[in-house]
């Protein structure tokens, strides 16, 4: 029993080791990377499944990604894109996406992409909840 | 380029987004499966009743 309650204490000592904000960082540059640096596995694959297959397909949908800000809206859709990491950074560099919005679901595909960047940076909270203790697990 | 539908665009955001919120705002997998499908139904529920009303405004 006693042997059990150290294992445990030196299992979570060792996990509030190192960065605080690494799984924040890293969940956000890669979708559910925050998660696996916590050795949540089935959750980071979940978690990234969904979040790289709604933007592959809002990509695929010809969805727009979102180079500057001329307003308000463009600059909301921006913030959206940027939630998504790497993989906007990725897709700006080899000129992904539809530009401008010519079909109806093309404008789907944009908000599919905005979407997916929201929900990772909910995902990549969630991983440094779960670093700092606040989820329980 | 591919080309779903309205509502096939909703069911894949549904799915997307509930799994997402499921795993994020609860603590264990049964509360997790349980959040997750209680979002799915709302988004699907919410989008056909929506539709409906729209339906009937349009008249």
């Amino acid at each position: 029993m006693g042997s059990a309650d150290n294992k445990a204490a030196g299992a979570a000592n060792n996990t509030k080791q190192g960065f605080v904000y690494l799984p924040l960082i890293a969940g956000w540059l890669v979708p559910g990377a925050g998660h696996f640096l916590l050795r949540k596995w089935g959750r980071g694959a979940l978690l990234a499944i969904s979040i790289i297959a709604l933007y592959a397909l809002g990509l695929a949908m010809d969805g727009k990604l979102y180079s500057g800000a001329q307003d308000i809206l463009d600059l909301l859709g921006l913030v959206g894109d940027l939630g998504n990491g790497l993989m906007y950074f990725v897709g700006r560099m080899l000129s992904l996406g539809g530009d401008p919005v010519q079909f109806t679901t093309a404008d789907y595909g944009t908000k599919f992409i905005e979407f997916a960047g929201l929900l990772n940076v909910i995902a990549a909270i969630d991983a440094h909840n779960l670093r700092t203790g606040r989820k329980a697990s | 380029m591919i080309k779903p539908s309205h509502f096939t665009s909703l069911l894949l955001v549904a799915i997307f987004a509930s799994t997402v919120f499921g795993i994020t705002m609860r603590d264990t997998p049964k509360r997790m499966l349980r959040y997750g499908f209680y979002c799915f139904v709302l988004f699907v529920g919410s989008a056909i009743l929506l539709s409906w009303v729209m339906y009937f405004i349009a008249r």
